[in-house]
This record gives structure tokens, sequence and C-alpha cells, in this order.
């Protein structure tokens, strides 16, 4: 149980049987009056955000939450395979839930599982990941169009900015993080 | 490692300036105790206990028994603690500017402290202005004056009534007024319900408010005052009311301050402004957190 005084950014509280994040925090008292605590929360499974504003009295039940390595498998369709490296007991989590970490995904990555009731509600990637590129469209010499990056398609199907030199076939170093890309990885 | 380097340099001649002010319009710098055996009860105030004393939430009560006593025009600085306040504007140790004024009122101390600003400012050169956060206050006087009901119709969805009535007076507020209070020049709060009065005295001819006020500026409340409560009947009312409350909130009130009670009696009429010195500095000095401008917060300590 968390009380007011354990608010703060970055906290994750139960409300309404959702798992929240509090991501921003302001405490106020208006002169003689109580106790303010005003919260920006996001709901950790939806990733919907909104104020709410709590008094000393409120109380907070502590989300179930617990983080499982796994390892990825395959896709089939919407449903991601994952396994658990320790007890090979196997997972699906379905691709809405998984967001923009399906850019990033492939066959036997080991990832941060988060749970919520021993739900899995999203994963937490490694912060960077080598890809290689199956699509590219080729560097013409002397090119001086002005552009100083070209899309080109990985094997996830996730499309990034990259250098004009970078060609079919090469892997490339992405930060999972902001999407971009880092450098190309040489074998 | 601080965040404003110039903030202690800052927040000493801020405490300079005050000095000044105060002595040369006549008044006397006291220094009372920090730690007192029984505090005014305040339902919202939960005080650090200090052996089987406690630390005082403000220096009022003992500042009121000088004034009961003969000394008509007190000032002081001191260090005030309040469990459970942390935030950026909230330090639970803070600086408390506390100044009283016998044979005053409300009015009388919102010129006063008009004059206040206006020597700060102009000892610290930022010429009769300050800009904090982006927001330019203009400090010369006459302030804008704002009735707590007047506040509520022009800035807030619900009145003043309707509020009190729900129960979410300090929520609305926190989240609908607070914000466009002091936005442009600094604004002085006043008149405030009755129920909501704490140690000011209703007003006379309309017991539906007390002559209590607050000072805003860029939606930061700066000050309280009061034209103080000096019949120790209706004090006496009004801690035991707010004893109940405390206790209702399964806290222990503590004893009633009976000495100061006792002493009441014989303090005049008079009118008493207390002033948070760190957020004077955090305005002047522009600066968004409260840990800006103080030597060490407690999670440096």
């Amino acid at each position: 149980m968390y009380t007011t005084s354990d608010l703060r950014k970055g906290l994750k509280i139960s409300l309404d049987g959702d798992p929240y994040i509090i991501t921003d925090f302001e405490f106020s008292k208006p002169g003689k009056g109580q106790a303010l605590y005003k919260c920006r929360l996001r709901n950790m499974i939806t990733g919907n955000a909104f104020d709410r504003t709590f008094r000393s009295s409120d109380k907070f039940e502590k989300p179930d939450l617990s983080e499982r390595t796994m390892q990825f498998l395959y896709a089939q369709g919407d449903e991601f395979h994952f396994m658990d490296t320790r007890s090979y007991e196997q997972i699906v989590i379905m691709k809405e839930q998984l967001g923009d970490a399906t850019n990033f995904l492939i066959d036997n990555m080991e990832v941060d599982v988060l749970l919520f009731n021993d739900r899995p509600i999203g994963v937490t990637l490694p912060n960077f990941v080598n890809l290689t590129v199956i699509r590219a469209d080729p560097w013409v010499k002397g090119d001086t169009s002005g552009s100083d990056t070209k899309p080109v398609t990985v094997e996830t199907g996730y499309v990034v900015q990259v250098p004009p030199f970078i060609e079919e076939g090469e892997k490339l170093q992405i930060d999972t993080r902001t999407g971009q890309y880092v450098t190309r990885v040489k074998e | 490692m601080s965040e404003a380097p110039g903030g202690l340099v800052m927040r000493a001649a801020v405490i300079r300036a005050v000095r000044a002010f105060f002595e040369g319009a006549g008044y006397l710098e006291v220094d009372t105790p920090l730690r007192l055996p029984s505090l005014a009860p305040e339902p919202h105030i939960v005080p650090q206990a200090s052996g089987a004393w406690f630390l005082q939430t403000s220096p009022e009560l003992c500042m009121k028994r000088l004034l009961a006593r003969g000394y008509p025009k007190i000032f002081q600085l001191c260090h005030c603690f309040r469990q459970a306040e942390r935030g950026r504007k909230h330090l639970p140790e803070f600086t408390m500017l506390e100044w009283y004024r016998a044979a005053s009122d409300c009015h009388d101390l919102m010129a006063e402290t008009e004059r206040l600003l206006g020597v700060v400012a102009g000892a610290l050169g930022s010429g009769g202005e300050l800009v904090y956060r982006g927001q330019r206050i203009a400090l010369a006087p006459p302030w804008e004056r704002l009735t707590v009901a007047e506040a509520f119709i022009r800035h807030a969805p619900v009145s003043v009534e309707e509020a009190l009535a729900r129960g979410d007076f300090d929520e609305v507020l926190v989240q609908h007024i607070e914000p466009r209070l002091g936005v442009g020049q600094p604004t002085f709060l006043y008149e405030y319900p009755a129920a909501l009065g704490s140690l000011a005295r209703l007003k006379p001819g309309d017991p539906g408010v007390a002559e209590r006020f607050e000072l805003y500026l860029a939606g930061v409340e700066l000050a309280n005052g009061f034209s103080e409560l000096t019949d120790p009947a209706e004090q006496r009312r009004r801690f035991v009311a707010d004893q109940e409350a405390i206790r209702s909130q399964g806290r222990d009130p503590g004893p009633l301050p009976e000495k100061f009670l006792d002493e009441l009696t014989a303090m005049p009429e008079a009118a008493g402004m207390a002033l948070g010195i760190d957020r004077l500095v955090m305005l002047f000095a522009d600066a968004t957190a409260i840990d800006q401008v103080v030597a060490f917060t407690p999670e440096q300590l």
C-alpha cells in the first residue's frame, strides 16, 4: 500500500484495477488548506494519460508487476510467441500490445517481458539491436540531389533513414528507444 | 552542486533588504523560541515533534504574546517546520518572515507589503518589476485586490458557496484560480469565507467573511495575513473545533496553547503577515524550484 507521501515521478500504482505510472507530479497546498497531490498518470496497458489530484487521505495499491526474461520465438499473424528462458513456459503477446517493439523483434532475441497480474502487457528491448537491410535503393555516385539520408527496409519490415552508402545485405545497429540508425555493423 | 549558483547570493540580498525595510519602518526584530510545548491547532499542518515538545510551524503565537506585552511593531525571520510538505515550492523546513503591527488592519498590511516588495526590488536593482518564468510582473502599487467570492466568479466554474458545499474549495482554488492570480501585477486575494478564517477576525458588519488575505505573484502564493482575532472566547472556540478536525483525521492535536489564550485578552487590535522568504527569493531569482534558493534540501543532508 502506498500513501500520498510515496507519490513521485516514476512510481507505479494500481488504480481501478489497472497499472499506472506517474509521469508528472506536483505537490501543492493552498494557504491553510489541505495538501493536494496532482499527478499525470499513464495507463501502462492502454497508454492513455490523464491528470488526477489526490488528497492526503488517499491510499494506493501496489500493482502486481513482474518482469521475466523471455526469448522471442516467432510471429504468427498478430500473435507473437515468446518463451521464458528459465521455465521454458511459452506465452503469446498480441501485436497491438507490443506497439513499436515489433519493429525490432527478430527470432531468438531476448527481451524483458512486463507482466501485470501475470498477464503480459509490454516488453523492454535491448537498447541496441542489429538488423539486416533487405531492401535499399542503390547509391548513385555523384548524386548531388542534396539528401543526406535515404530510406531502407530492414528484416522486420521497419523502414529507417540511413546514410546513402548503406546497401542491401548490410547489418545496421539501431537504437530501439529512438528508432534511429546508429552505425553499420561489420561481421 | 547547485543548480543556480546565484541563489544564495540573491537570498542574502533579499534578507538584507527585508531587515533594512523593517528597521526603517520602526519595527523591532524579535527572536522567539523554535521549540514549543503547544501550538495553534491547524487541521492541515502536521507539526514535527521535538522530544515531548514541537518545532514551531509558525512564530505566530509567541509574536502575538509580545504584542500583548506592549511591543506594537515587531518582525521576525525564522525557520518553521511542517511535516511532509515537499514539492517544487515546499520544504519541510523553510524560512518565514512574520510581522505584526498594532492598531492596524489587513488593508494597512496590504499597503505595507507593497512598500516592502518595492524596497526589496529596489535593493536588488530589478527596476520596479520582476520576471518569473517568462511572466513580467509590475510591482508599482496599488496591486490588484480581489475578494475570494470575486475570484471564484471570475476564474472558477463554480461559486465559492458551491465549492464549500461540495468540499472542494482547495481543489478549485489550486486548479482554476491560483494560476490566474498575480499575472501582470501581484494580487491580494482577500475576504475568505468565515469557515476558512483561521486566526483572522470576521469582517465588521459582514460576519460571513474573515479579514484574511493571501498574496500571489505569478500564481505563487507568497504571503498570508490577517486582521487578527483578539477575542479569546472566539479564539478558543475555533481552536477546539480545529482540534476536533485533527482528531477526526486520527491525529493527536496536542494541548491547547493556554498561555497564549490567557494573554490574548491583553492583545491590542493588530494585523499580521507571514511571508515565505524562500519563495520571495525564488521569484526574484526566477528559480523554478525552491531547491535552488536554499543551501541544502533535506535530500542533500
